[in-house]
């Protein structure tokens, strides 16, 4: 695997090239993309085209026909969606969208430019599905298909984010998120996914989550949290599993069943549905929130989406609940019900503890946690002891996907409000709908395409910077399984000291329950302030 | 390469005309027969393009969420830019088409050592884009005089509000002025700014020296080469009552600014001008966030393979006992 350069080594320049972007060939330097998809995931998923392959090899070992393919795969997606088409047609290429990529901005790759990018496509586009682009050619801006247009297809298009911040500048709202999603449809279509994506949504698939983790496993995992809860505040928390007739079924992103930080999260939404007393379960088959799929095509999307209804329906419980996760949300918001739905075996979804009705999911029938947490304080059902984070400055990342997909903005930060004392916003242009990606989103979190991560995380990790050194803030809250993972690497790059916390980790520690004894540390087992005396002590 | 195509196609543009009136004499071809052809060209190709869009079905919902959504009444939802009703998605695309809404978050972004960013105020793409579409739009309608007998209020208005400053000085259109200095902004912008210079096609250098070669032939008739305007006005009612006639005597500089007009018109429903209808259908601009309330069904949904409870249940079926969690079938 490639080192990263420290990050004062980091060379950006913004300047584009002397030779104009079709005549730039691509790259493949190492720590600049990711690996391809392996025989056995793509069979998995009954994926085109399983094959062993690397994007660094000159053959990436394509049907003979791959060309038909990929233009054959356009011409269908022109025809099923209408987002495609105009966004292909409307660009005026004015530029607002240039410099709102983080990718762009961490490496100055013009290309990483959202115009560009979605140029790379259309230039195609043009080339073989519009009238100008056949008779003008390349002063039409269009050219032909080719290997090397399609191997800078893989690199660029796994190198976007989809976080949509492009989309949000853009006169005409076209969204280079959704030029990606069909760029990565197609180059799926002759087996070209990356590995880090392919491979969850093949353990998705057949395991029930991301990380493959069997249905033991799995119950084991969250027991041994219910072990560490109670080592710290002395009450013992009763999850249940696949249990037909709870009244709720919490799904949440694998992630946080097993990786810190999320795993402190994990411990905050135990702790509060045994306060509050929710009749909940857990299932093992529906144990994941995230969608990899979505990575893929709207088809695997759909695919590993199905569950959640499928389980909800075969426990027969009155409505979901879903954890802290970005891209899950998105999915939810914006696919679920149209792909799987409609959830008419369930209810409107209300509050058991305050009555609330959550009409803003009354189809498809699924609350999100900070939602329901949110309203669970406003009803003053929460005891909350906001002290026992003071040893936190705190910050919030807005997760693109929850604000540009979703607009839940004010619902966390009510919640931080509550169960925290010292809150500081990153400065305006960072945050709420303008927030920046954590660098690697999308199914780009892996190891070997490191350099680009902590690239694309500069312009999130220069805000964190900013109140770093302003208000000493140490702790970055979310609500993004993904950005739980990925930001701790970028802030130990960039911004060492500053920590990640999920929304509920935080709740977890201000949370007092009913039998407690005295708390002396948080969810981490780090000194509460103010305790660090006794703890001393004790020593 | 893509400047100097663009202003070569527009010479040459001009040279046809000015050859093709001055030296051959083909008043009727170019008074009649290609404005025609050109109007045909616009309404057909434009009517084309948007049932061709409209044909393509908006399978899911997908807005750019712009602010807080509606979730408790105790949230102020930001109904303009996340809107939940249609009434608030109108209200947004107003926004959009009338204001350049998403343009005016533009802002700039600066890499300085270190590596440290700041974001730097931007606001003029927005300013002047929105005043070259404002005043391209009022020129639109004052040029209705032509067209119409009795002319209607609108075009009326229009006339004396871009007149304003006409107390003054005598004759002045203010949007004759803007349209020149805009385009001339949006051009420089394009090969003084590199990133915009890189991403340049000629495609985007053409439209704007037709535009400007468009107002300044218009403008050069208007304050120093004058036409008979009578005779202008004759020309254009003939066309608009379908009795085409060409009278004898209007200078060619109108020609010339006619041509231009209707190569602008015939170039527009195949080019980025389309940006027009575009933006009206664009999904993520024109969609309520309201799909957790309301079910939107996808025309082409089909079954996808799924992993079944049933299969997961028949593969881990031993070790499920084995961790006592309740299986369907022992
Ligand atoms: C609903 C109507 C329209 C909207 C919302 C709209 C919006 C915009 C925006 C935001 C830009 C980018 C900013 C800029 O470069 O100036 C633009 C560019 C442009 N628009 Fe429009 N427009 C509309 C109609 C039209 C019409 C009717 C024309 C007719 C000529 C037109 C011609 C242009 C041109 C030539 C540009 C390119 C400027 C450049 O290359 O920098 N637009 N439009
Ligand atoms: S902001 Fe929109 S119209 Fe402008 S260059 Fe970007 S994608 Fe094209
Ligand atoms: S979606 Fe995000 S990562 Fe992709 S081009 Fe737009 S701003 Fe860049």
């Amino acid at each position: 695997m490639a080192t990263v350069p420290k990050p004062n080594e980091l060379v950006i320049d913004h300047k584009p090239p002397q030779t104009g972007w079709m005549d730039t060939p691509v790259v493949f330097r190492p720590g600049t993309w990711c690996y391809g998809a392996k025989t056995k995931n793509l069979k998995a998923l009954d994926l085109p085209n399983p094959r062993e392959w690397s994007p660094g090899d000159e053959d990436w070992k394509l049907p003979e026909n791959w060309k038909e393919i990929i233009l054959e795969g356009i011409r269908e997606r022109l025809e099923k969606y209408r987002s495609f088409k105009i966004f292909m047609d409307i660009c005026v290429r004015c530029g607002a969208c240039a410099d709102k990529c983080h990718f762009w901005i961490g490496t100055g790759d013009p290309k990483n430019m959202p115009v560009l990018r979605a140029e790379l496509l259309r230039s195609v586009y043009r080339n073989d599905f519009t009238t100008a682009g056949k008779l003008l050619g390349k002063m039409a801006g269009a050219r032909e298909l080719t290997m090397d247009v399609f191997k800078e297809w893989f690199y660029y298009f796994f190198q976007c984010t989809e976080c949509r911040r492009c989309s949000l500048f853009c006169p005409y709202g076209i969204d280079t998120a959704e030029i990606t999603l069909m760029a990565r449809e197609l180059l799926n279509l002759v087996g070209c996914n990356i590995d880090w994506i392919a491979g969850p949504a093949a353990n998705c698939f057949n395991n029930g989550n991301h990380l493959g983790i069997q249905p033991h496993a799995f119950k084991d995992m969250i027991e041994f949290f219910v072990d560490e809860i109670e080592a710290v505040n002395g009450v013992r928390v009763e999850p249940t599993f696949n249990r037909k007739g709870a009244e709720v079924l919490f799904i949440t992103p694998s992630g946080d069943v097993f990786a810190d930080p999320g795993t402190y999260t994990l411990m905050g939404y135990l702790m509060l549905f045994h306060e509050i007393g929710l009749d909940y379960t857990w299932s093992t088959y529906a144990s994941e929130g995230g969608n990899f799929g979505f990575f893929t095509s709207h088809e695997m999307m759909k695919r590993l989406n199905a569950k959640m209804y499928a389980e909800a329906k075969r426990l027969g419980v009155k409505w979901i609940l879903g954890g802290e996760c970005g891209h899950m949300w998105r999915v939810i918001n914006q696919y679920m019900d149209t792909m799987n739905g409609p959830a008419d075996f369930l209810e409107v979804p209300v509050s058991p503890i305050t009555g609330t009705r959550f009409d803003n999911a009354r189809a498809t029938k699924m609350t999100h946690i900070v939602e329901f947490t949110a309203d669970l304080i406003k009803h003053g059902k929460l005891k909350l002891d906001p002290s026992r984070n003071d040893h936190h400055r705190v910050t919030y990342h807005d997760s693109c996907n929850t604000a540009r997909g979703m607009g839940l903005m004010e619902e966390p930060r009510y919640v931080l409000k509550n169960v925290c004392n010292n809150f500081f916003e990153m400065p305006a242009g960072t945050t709420r709908e303008q927030t920046f990606c954590c660098g690697s989103g999308s199914g780009l979190n892996t190891d070997e395409f490191m350099e680009i991560r902590m690239r694309g995380g500069l312009p999130r990790a220069n805000a964190v910077q900013y109140v770093h050194d302003k208000h000493d803030v140490n702790m970055m809250a979310c609500i993004c399984a993904i950005d739980r993972a990925v930001l701790t690497a970028s802030m130990n790059y960039w911004v060492p000291g500053v920590g990640i916390t999920g929304v509920h980790e935080l709740v977890g520690n201000a949370l007092v329950m009913e039998g407690e004894t005295e708390r002396t540390t948080d969810l981490r087992g780090e000194p509460l302030a103010g305790m660090e005396e006794s703890e001393d002590e004790d020593l | 390469m893509g400047i100097k195509f663009s202003l070569l196609v527009v010479a040459a543009l001009i040279a046809v005309v000015f050859l093709g009136v001055k030296v051959v004499g083909m008043y009727y071809v170019f008074g009649v027969i290609i404005p025609y052809l050109a109007i045909l060209t616009f309404v057909g190709g434009f009517v084309y393009r948007i049932m061709n869009w409209a044909r393509s079905p908006v399978p899911f919902v997908i807005p750019t969420t712009a602010g807080q959504q509606y979730s408790f009444p105790w949230i102020k939802q930001n109904k303009l830019d996340n809107p939940s009703t249609t009434a608030g998605v109108i209200g947004r695309m107003a926004l959009e088409v009338l204001l350049f809404r998403s343009l005016f978050r533009n802002s700039k972004v600066e890499l300085r050592d270190g590596p440290k960013l700041t974001y730097q105020w931007e606001k003029w793409l927005w300013l002047a884009g929105l005043l070259f579409h404002w005043s391209f739009l009022i020129i639109f309608i004052r040029h209705l005089r032509f067209f119409t007998e009795p002319v209607p209020g609108f075009v009326h208005l229009a006339d004396t509000l871009d007149g304003i400053l006409q107390v003054g000085l005598p004759g002045i259109y203010l949007t004759d002025g803007l349209i020149l200095a805009t385009v001339t902004y949006l051009f420089i912008r394009r090969v003084v700014i590199p990133q915009m210079k890189y991403i340049s096609l000629p495609a985007d250098y053409f439209p704007l020296f037709l535009i400007l070669a468009l107002a300044t032939s218009g403008i050069l008739m208007r304050y120093f080469i004058r036409v008979d305007l009578l005779k202008v006005k004759e020309l254009a009612m003939g066309l608009a009552s379908f009795h085409p006639t060409v009278p004898e005597g209007i200078g060619v500089m109108f020609f010339i600014h006619f041509f231009l007009v209707c190569t602008l018109f015939a170039y527009f429903p195949f080019s980025k001008l389309m940006h027009l209808g575009g933006v009206f259908l664009s999904p993520t601009r024109n969609m309520p966030n309201d799909s957790r309330m309301v079910r939107h069904v996808n025309p082409w949904d089909y079954p996808v393979k799924v992993h079944t409870y049933e299969e997961y249940e028949d593969h881990f079926r031993e070790k499920m006992i084995e961790a006592g969690l309740p299986v369907e079938k022992e």
